[in-house]
């Protein structure tokens, strides 16, 4: 009676970690969040650019934060990533985008708006702006946008434009102001007389669709500072389509290709690393799907790197625990003695490889900071399923009557070639 | 299965100096010393997927009028291209994918344009990160083995040695240095002493178990008992490797590459240079110390 307890024990404890990682797995894989690599899309780095007169504020970056934002949810992405990196960098990431040029220019467009006076100085920026609208004059049939100003940009044009028509006659080439957009001048109106109410016509577009379009980025916020594209990678949607499909394969593969060494090599307890695997995926990808980790190229590769740094800790305890049986212990000390030597070691190893996945993810960006970040994860788990849910299974395994025969365990049943002299 | 690695040391230091040696050279000659790419040094990535196949030399053509200094172009296949070009502006790439497509209907597959300023902050970052990785390993090399620090030294010169080895491949091939090679580089420098570190530990082990065996004995046998360990991780690392290398994707197969030649030269320079490294030193420094009587050995070593 006694001999079934422990079968039918392990029989179920299977059967639940089946049921675990068959379940688990295909969800988490199905809703792991995708990188740009793997979908494709739109990766900028904007730098923004401080200027003799201005150096680049905190404030500003939030500014730009803000119109970035502005400006990409006029683009009806989902989504989009937008986040501050030092004190003078944006990261904009946007996911499948259908037509990553228009999304580019969108954000690459500067939209700095100045009103100049004819000796340089500028006295009005697009920070003062509150609305902006494109139409067609009626009278005259030309394209324009009218400008309103918020109260600080109403008192500083009315301002100037009343300093203007007190000190130049008029028809002075003085009493003009430029306004420019991006350093670029669009129209070199006349100031007729004091304008008190915050209004402002720009003409001088070809057509009312660039009309249109610089009003929706004046009204998507000009921006507080000149930014630049410091970095910019664009994948398109096959690219991404055909690197994910390639990594699941590549990912397939390997992981059969290891299961198969696993188990020629250590038969039984390479049945029980195959199971550590499983769960040791299930954890690792639960905590990285809780941590909302987004999965790119090298991510899978951090991931599969893991995948052979478990199967190390398994290795280690299997091969001492050869030796242990070679030296003629019971099967039950050899693998409390197995463990109990190989830890240490395990942890010493490990403990190196998350150091260097720490500096990496401290010091990399991008790309490189997904892979430390699998990387460490996945060797901090693998060193917990070994001593955790390896071991447990391993005993459960021993308990079994059947699975006591030491060939299971790759060692030969002949007693003479289980020399016992160095068994300590 | 037991084979005498400690006595044919000299053999082995002269194979790892074989492997190491062309590297090197080409390290020295080559000018830039790594061939980088646009993530250090900034530039433009433009990859375009043709629907009919179309000659390099018409793209060679229709973008050799246009000034762009000098232009690399790779073809995969005769549909897809790489083209590789200094820092471009906007406008610029516009036209460069303008002038392609009147070649043919086109795709453009991937854009990537870097600043050469975030491509100098990335060298300056590697460089920081490999040097912080390789103290941090020698901390704690030196606190795990406080009481024989010739062991730390010998972990740390193979350690080193694979780096070496590892970069000097690249500088030999010519095989594009991007942003992930640090990843590999780290992650190889972690491999390597874990690999190192299994056999030390077995040999520290064996140590307190044995004492009438002479340290390069101890240490040989080490090697051996740990040698299927070792053959064995690196084959299901290799395993893994492989397959990302042939089936993965594109952009990942230098940093796979760099973990290739990492990993396989890892475990190998713990064997070959490590544990060999550890036996001379010992024999050098502390059997001089304890036997004063036999000084010709130290002097033949």
């Amino acid at each position: 009676m006694s001999r079934g307890r422990p079968a039918l024990k392990l029989a179920l404890f299977l059967l639940l970690v089946l049921l675990l990682v068959g379940i688990g797995l295909p969800f988490l894989l199905k809703h792991m969040r995708l990188g740009l690599d793997l979908r494709g899309g739109v990766h900028v780095l904007l730098q923004a650019q401080s200027t003799p007169e201005h150096t680049v504020t905190p404030e500003d970056m939030a500014a730009l934060e803000r119109v970035m934002r502005q400006r990409v949810d006029q683009l009806g992405i989902a989504e989009p990533l937008i986040q501050r990196e030092g004190s003078d960098r944006l990261i904009i990431e946007l996911a499948g985008v259908s037509n990553p040029e228009e999304a580019i220019s969108m954000i690459g467009k500067t939209a700095l708006l100045e009103f100049k006076t004819a000796d340089g100085q500028v006295v009005v920026t697009g920070r003062d702006l509150k609305d902006a609208r494109a139409q067609i004059n009626p009278q005259t049939q030309q394209p324009e946008i009218h400008l309103k100003f918020n109260p600080e940009g109403t008192k500083k044009f009315a301002d100037i434009t009343k300093k203007l028509s007190e000190t130049y006659p008029m028809g002075f080439p003085q009493r003009h102001i430029g306004i420019y957009l991006d350093g670029q001048l669009l129209t070199n109106p006349h100031v007729n007389g004091p304008i008190p109410d915050g209004n402002a016509v720009i003409t001088g577009f070809t057509d009312f669709k660039e009309a249109s379009k610089i009003a929706a980025l004046l009204r998507g916020g000009a921006l507080p500072v000149p930014v630049q594209i410091a970095e910019q990678r664009v994948v398109g949607p096959t690219l991404g389509a055909d690197s994910l499909a390639k990594s699941k394969q590549a990912a397939m593969v390997g992981l059969i290709l290891v299961a198969l060494f696993m188990l020629v090599m250590y038969r039984l307890p390479g049945v029980v690393a195959i199971f550590s695997l499983g769960v040791y995926a299930l954890i690792v990808l639960s905590v990285l799907w809780a941590l909302k980790a987004t999965f790119t190229l090298p991510g899978i590769a951090g991931l599969l790197l893991s995948v052979g740094m478990a199967v190390d800790a398994n290795i280690l305890i299997y091969e001492r625990l050869r030796e242990e049986l070679h030296w003629g212990k019971t099967l039950k000390a050899a693998i409390d003695s197995a463990f109990q030597h190989s830890i240490p070691i395990i942890f010493d190893c490990n403990s190196n490889s998350i150091l260097a996945a720490m500096i990496l993810y401290w010091l990399g960006s991008g790309a490189v900071r997904g892979f430390a970040l699998n990387l460490g994860l996945g060797v901090a788990t693998s060193f917990i399923t070994a001593i955790s849910f390896t071991r447990f299974l391993l005993r459960l395994i021993s308990d079994v009557p059947l699975f006591q025969d030491l060939r299971f365990y790759g060692v030969k049943l002949d007693p003479s070639l289980r020399p016992a002299k160095e068994g300590v | 299965m037991y084979f005498d690695f400690v006595g044919h040391r000299k053999w082995w230091y002269l194979l790892s100096l074989i492997i190491l040696l062309p590297g090197l050279i080409a390290l020295a000659i080559n000018r830039p010393p790594l061939n980088f790419g646009i993530d250090f040094i900034g530039g433009n990535i433009l990859e375009i997927r043709f629907e009919q196949p179309v000659p390099v030399e018409k793209l060679r053509e229709a973008l050799g009028e246009m000034d762009l200094g000098h232009v690399s172009i790779q073809a995969a296949g005769d549909q897809n291209f790489l083209i590789r070009t200094k820092e471009l502006d906007r406008d610029k790439v516009n036209q460069v994918i303008g002038a392609l497509q009147r070649l043919g209907q086109a795709e453009v597959v991937r854009v990537d344009h870097v600043g050469a300023v975030i491509g100098y902050e990335l060298i300056v970052k590697t460089v920081i990160a490999l040097a912080i990785t390789l103290a941090m390993m020698i901390l704690y090399i030196t606190i795990r083995y406080a009481g024989e620090y010739l062991a730390g030294i010998s972990a740390i010169a193979s350690l080193l040695y694979d780096v070496l080895v590892v970069v000097g491949f690249f500088a030999l091939f010519r095989w594009e240095v991007d942003s992930t090679f640090l990843a590999a580089l780290l992650t190889v420098v972690g491999y390597a002493v874990h690999d190192t570190l299994i056999i030390f530990g077995r040999v520290k082990e064996n140590l307190h178990l044995v004492k009438k065996e002479g340290f390069a004995e101890v240490v040989n046998k080490s090697i051996n008992q740990t040698l299927r360990r070792s053959i064995n991780t690196v084959v299901t690392v290799v395993l893994v490797l492989l397959s990302l290398f042939f089936l993965g994707g594109e952009s990942t197969r230098n940093l796979v590459l760099a973990m290739l030649i990492g990993t396989v030269f890892g475990c190998y320079s713990s064997i070959f240079n490590a544990s060999q490294l550890w036996v001379d030193l010992h024999l050098l420094f502390r059997e001089q110390e304890k036997e004063v009587a036999r000084p010709t050995k130290a002097k033949a070593r």
